[in-house]
């Protein structure tokens, strides 16, 4: 199960993560949280897209930093698919805000005071 | 010779001696000595004051990597920095083992200029990824990996000296 509060964090600047367009290239442009990472899909590179789903950085970064599995299976599907392109760029953006709300969602109801027993329940 | 420091402190038997020792460090005192027409005794002592004074930073042997079984890949990192970082990040990336030359240049953009080393195309996007891509104001990286060498030396004495003698 993945934990709301770790998924929608600010990492270090040293888990960050970095876009490059190719071995060694360096954009310059960086994300630090899953909201940044959004924001960074619609205006990094294409071609740094297509070089970090080929390499499966993007969902190693979102598993193990994030520790989001769920939305780094969809990125695998996602890459599994080929997809390429402008059509790359806005099927992330998609999967990734998409997935952006349901963890802010999941996190606000969490966050917000409830009865004993349904607390008591979700402890269970 | 006169004294420590600069250049021009060095005699021009000094600076022979040097331009011998650049093309062969392994070269004996007497080997030296013959070729400039001098005493081995006098190719000692001046060796023993260039090193002294730093003249000669060290002696070292040019290994072939690739021959041991060490193949190494190469690159050439262009680093846009901002300026206010520069000397931070220089320090950083020059207590590497991997960077084996760091220097400062400035065109159009502030930038470090360094060689680097890996095992390999994965590993070297590692480093430069996790080690270099996150200090505090590396703004860019553009890397160029080495694909062949056509010529690898340091400038030699000898050069300079066949140089000078052109020109008079």
């Amino acid at each position: 199960m993945v934990s709301y509060s770790r998924a929608l964090k600010n990492v270090l600047r040293e888990e960050a993560f970095y876009f490059f367009t190719s071995i060694g290239n360096y954009t310059g442009q960086s994300a630090s949280s899953l909201d940044e990472f959004l924001q960074k899909i619609k205006d990094v590179d294409i071609k740094s897209l297509e070089f970090h789903l080929f390499r499966e950085d993007f969902e190693k970064w979102i598993a193990l930093t994030l520790g989001d599995n769920k939305l780094a299976d969809e990125i695998k599907n996602l890459r599994a698919q080929k997809v390429v392109g402008n059509a790359l760029r806005d099927r992330l953006y998609f999967i990734v805000s998409r997935r952006l709300k349901e963890l802010k969602g999941a996190s606000a109801s969490t966050s917000a005071p409830v009865p004993k027993e349904r607390s008591q329940l979700a402890v269970l | 010779m006169k004294s420590k420091g600069q250049e021009g402190s060095l005699d021009e038997l000094d600076r022979q001696i040097l331009a011998f020792l650049q093309e062969d460090a392994k070269l004996t005192y007497s080997e030296i000595g013959n070729r400039l027409s001098v005493a081995h005794s006098t190719v000692y002592d001046r060796i023993q004051k260039m090193e002294e004074h730093g003249f000669i930073k060290k002696y070292e042997a040019l290994v072939d990597l690739e021959k041991i079984g060490i193949p190494l890949l190469t690159a050439q990192m262009n680093i846009t920095i901002d300026p206010k970082e520069a000397e931070n990040i220089a320090r950083k990336l020059a207590k590497s083992g991997q960077v084996l030359e760091v220097s400062t240049s400035f065109s159009e953009e502030f930038v470090i200029l360094a060689k680097v080393v890996a095992k390999d195309q994965a590993q070297l996007h590692s480093f430069i990824a996790k080690s270099i891509a996150p200090i505090p104001g590396v703004l860019r990286i553009r890397t160029a990996i080495v694909t062949k060498k056509y010529k690898e030396e340091r400038f030699s004495l000898a050069l300079k000296e066949n140089a000078s003698k052109k020109r008079e």
